[in-house]
């Protein structure tokens, strides 16, 4: 069993590694102000990457969460801004188109055995499409309640504030640790990932599981969308882009196997936070250039990918076979 | 096999006949199985994609009566098809090298991020002045034969899974290319190593010649030899072929290699075209064009099957696309929506149920529920 948690100690270890490593070079790193900026600047990636978990999780991938983020941001600049809508009745229909653009993907994946891969890659040219079609430019949110919003939040001691947007983050984190691990929608997605035929073979409902999948992801990247705008104020069609591989790489920084039926949700979210980690340490430092972060975000990941393989394979010779 | 067919026949003479029905049998199995050029099934295989490009062109031409036009200018050909095959150049050699990959059941998603490492390579070696050409290209390209080894290293004796052994080069690679270009655009003046990118031999772009013969070689090493099968073999199942003998391990690495060579030739195009190497934006995201011109060339991404001109094919209908988008006057925005839906459409077209759904709505008057 300890095995099993063995990738989320080491992430967990990590992040206390680098955080150590901040907080004795820098004055002011081990502060409350910087954990909770930590989470308001990651909280889009955060909340794309539980998707993105559940998505992996089933054995899938999902590219097209970057273009969705996008998509829902310009669509909520512009329903707010020339269409004069209040921003909750914008995202009140954002949301549900999002989780339908979600299920349309699903079931093409589901219903033509279509590869996951490819269908989100036309998802994602879809969506940054049409988001490019409504506005090619970045269109400014100026509205009452996003200043209210903004002025919400927790006032922590040591400068620390945790806003409207961090504590929405946290609610979703909390809620989809309910629903993977302790909800029988979560343990179909592990039946998914293990093995999509015997999961069928027992009862599983395969095809509305793998819709409502997508479905989830989609949304969870809509909502991230509509967290990225209280983050920047504006909606704009380029925005975000890639994203999707720093989820991805979350997950699997994270401890997901990326074969699908093995991960944890916390796993996700320490990968996030060690990927935050590593850029706030560079912005302390001020001289190493930002290529660093990528070469680093780079090198962990094989780190990680190769400390699993070579946990599974120690654990395939103990029990003394191959599946 | 014939030829153990026939060394056994003559231990067994009382079964001659019986073995004699099995070789023919085998020859004939055989012969339908892997004879180039020769299977009618082949035929419809091109029949598809050569029928999208056709009907791509076609809209262009009727949009633009002078689109064939070609003119003979400065010793050498223009008008819009030389434009639209010299523009699909580095994405049709990503995708010869991606073609091979995804035959073994991989996908290489870091060949971008070695296209900006390679010319990066070559704009500070060409800078530095006392480097020749050939010497430049050389490492280029080595530089790009030593990713595609750490990739297939990753794939095929760690068994890392090549979307995440792939993802490791794609996200460290641009890094790297940042880091060699110390975060600017370097830019550089030589005619010579510019005349890759935008001279012009016989008539026709350099680039395109540099495909054809990356196609023709990669063709005659992977059709006149028994390593094109070995390939689609590993990718059918890897166990089974590594049970027949075959090195599956060796040959996953080779095609990872291939992919990044294919990758520096992109990346040296992409340089000295411009020029300059923007570690930034070099072949950002053409690996997704690459991937893409494969699936519409008909390879299934499980591995299997692969054919290099198909996926050329898949590159031109691709590049016309947005090049019809241009022709047809619609603003650049439409691009990616429409892309989009012809991609949609290419994929439902390759799922089964689909066309059968499609045949029963087509003749739903004559026959009702006629669903496979």
């Amino acid at each position: 069993m300890s095995r099993t948690y063995l990738p989320l100690w080491i992430t967990f270890a990590l992040v206390l590694l680098m955080f150590a490593a901040g907080a004795s070079q820098f004055d002011g790193f081990a502060s409350l102000r910087v954990v909770t900026n930590l989470i308001s600047d990651n909280a889009f990636l955060l909340v794309t990457a539980l998707g993105m978990t559940l998505v992996i999780l089933s054995g899938g991938i999902d590219l097209s969460v970057g273009s969705v983020i996008a998509l829902s941001g310009v669509a909520a600049a512009l329903l707010i801004g020339p269409y004069q809508w209040h921003p909750l009745l914008a995202f009140a229909l954002i949301l549900p188109c999002a989780a339908l653009f979600g299920a349309g993907m699903g079931a093409l994946i589901q219903y033509y055995q279509l590869q996951p891969f490819i269908v989100t890659l036309a998802g994602m040219f879809l969506a940054r499409g049409v988001a490019t079609l409504w506005s090619e430019e970045s269109i400014a949110i100026e509205h009452p309640f996003y200043d209210a919003v903004a002025e919400f939040g927790l006032e922590l001691p040591d400068g620390g504030w945790l806003g409207a947007t961090s504590l929405l983050t946290i609610a979703l984190v909390l809620l989809m640790l309910v629903l993977t691990h302790y909800s029988r929608f979560g343990s179909y997605i592990y039946a998914l990932g293990g093995n999509s035929q015997s999961a069928q073979l027992m009862g599983v409902p395969v095809a509305r599981t793998t819709i409502l999948l997508y479905a989830t992801s989609s949304m969870l990247a809509a909502m991230a969308g509509i967290i990225f705008s209280f983050y920047t104020y504006s909606g704009y069609a380029l925005a975000a882009v890639g994203v999707e591989l720093d989820a991805i790489a979350a997950v699997v920084i994270g401890g997901t196997l990326l074969t699908g039926g093995s991960g944890f949700i916390i796993g996700t979210v320490l990968g996030v936070v060690l990927m935050g980690l590593i850029q706030t340490y560079i912005n302390f430092d001020g001289s190493l250039s930002s290529w660093w972060s990528k070469i680093v975000i780079g090198g962990l990941l094989f780190f990680f990918i190769a400390l699993q393989k070579l946990l599974s394979r120690s654990w395939q010779q103990k029990a003394g076979g191959k599946a | 096999m014939t030829n153990e067919a026939t060394v056994l026949n003559s231990h067994h003479s009382d079964q001659l006949e019986a073995d004699q029905l099995k070789a023919d049998q085998l020859k004939t199995a055989r012969q339908a199985r892997y004879s180039p050029g020769q299977s009618a099934h082949k035929f419809s295989l091109y029949l598809y994609p050569l029928l999208a490009l056709a009907l791509l062109l076609l809209v262009n031409v009727l949009m633009d009566p002078q689109f064939f036009s070609l003119q003979w200018q400065d010793g050498r050909l223009y008008g819009p098809l030389i434009d639209i095959v010299n523009r699909s150049a580095p994405v049709a050699l990503l995708a010869i090298g991606m073609s091979l990959v995804i035959a073994t059941g991989g996908i290489d998603l870091s060949v971008g991020a070695v296209m900006a490492i390679c010319g990066a390579v070559c704009a500070n070696l060409l800078l530095l002045g006392d480097w020749s050409i050939p010497a430049v290209i050389g490492l280029a390209v080595l530089t790009g034969v030593g990713c595609g080894l750490l990739n297939g290293v990753m794939v095929s004796y760690l068994g890392i899974q090549p979307i995440v052994a792939t993802l490791v080069l794609m996200v460290a690679g641009r890094g790297v290319a940042q880091l060699l270009n110390q975060g600017q655009i370097v830019t550089f003046q030589n005619p010579d190593f510019a005349a890759l990118g935008s001279g012009s031999f016989l008539g026709l772009p350099v680039p395109v010649w540099l495909v054809l013969l990356a196609l023709l070689i990669m063709q005659l090493l992977l059709r006149r030899t028994a390593l094109g099968l070995f390939i689609e073999a590993v990718g059918c199942n890897a166990k089974a072929s590594r049970y027949l003998g075959i090195d599956d391990r060796g040959i996953k690495l080779a095609v990872y290699i291939l992919a990044g060579g294919c990758a520096a030739l992109a990346g040296i195009i992409a340089t000295a075209d411009i020029q300059g190497s923007d570690a930034n934006n070099a072949g950002l995201w053409l690996e997704l064009d690459a991937i893409l011109a494969v699936v519409i060339g008909g390879a299934a991404l499980t591995g299997g099957r692969f054919s290099l001109p198909r996926a050329v094919i898949g590159v031109l209908i691709i590049q016309a696309l947005s090049t019809t988008i241009v022709v047809s006057g619609l603003p650049a925005k439409f691009n990616l929506l429409i892309k989009a839906l012809v991609i949609l459409l290419v994929l439902m077209l390759q799922s089964e149920l689909f066309r059968n759904q499609l045949k029963a709505l087509l003749s739903f008057g004559k026959a009702r529920g006629g669903k496979a």
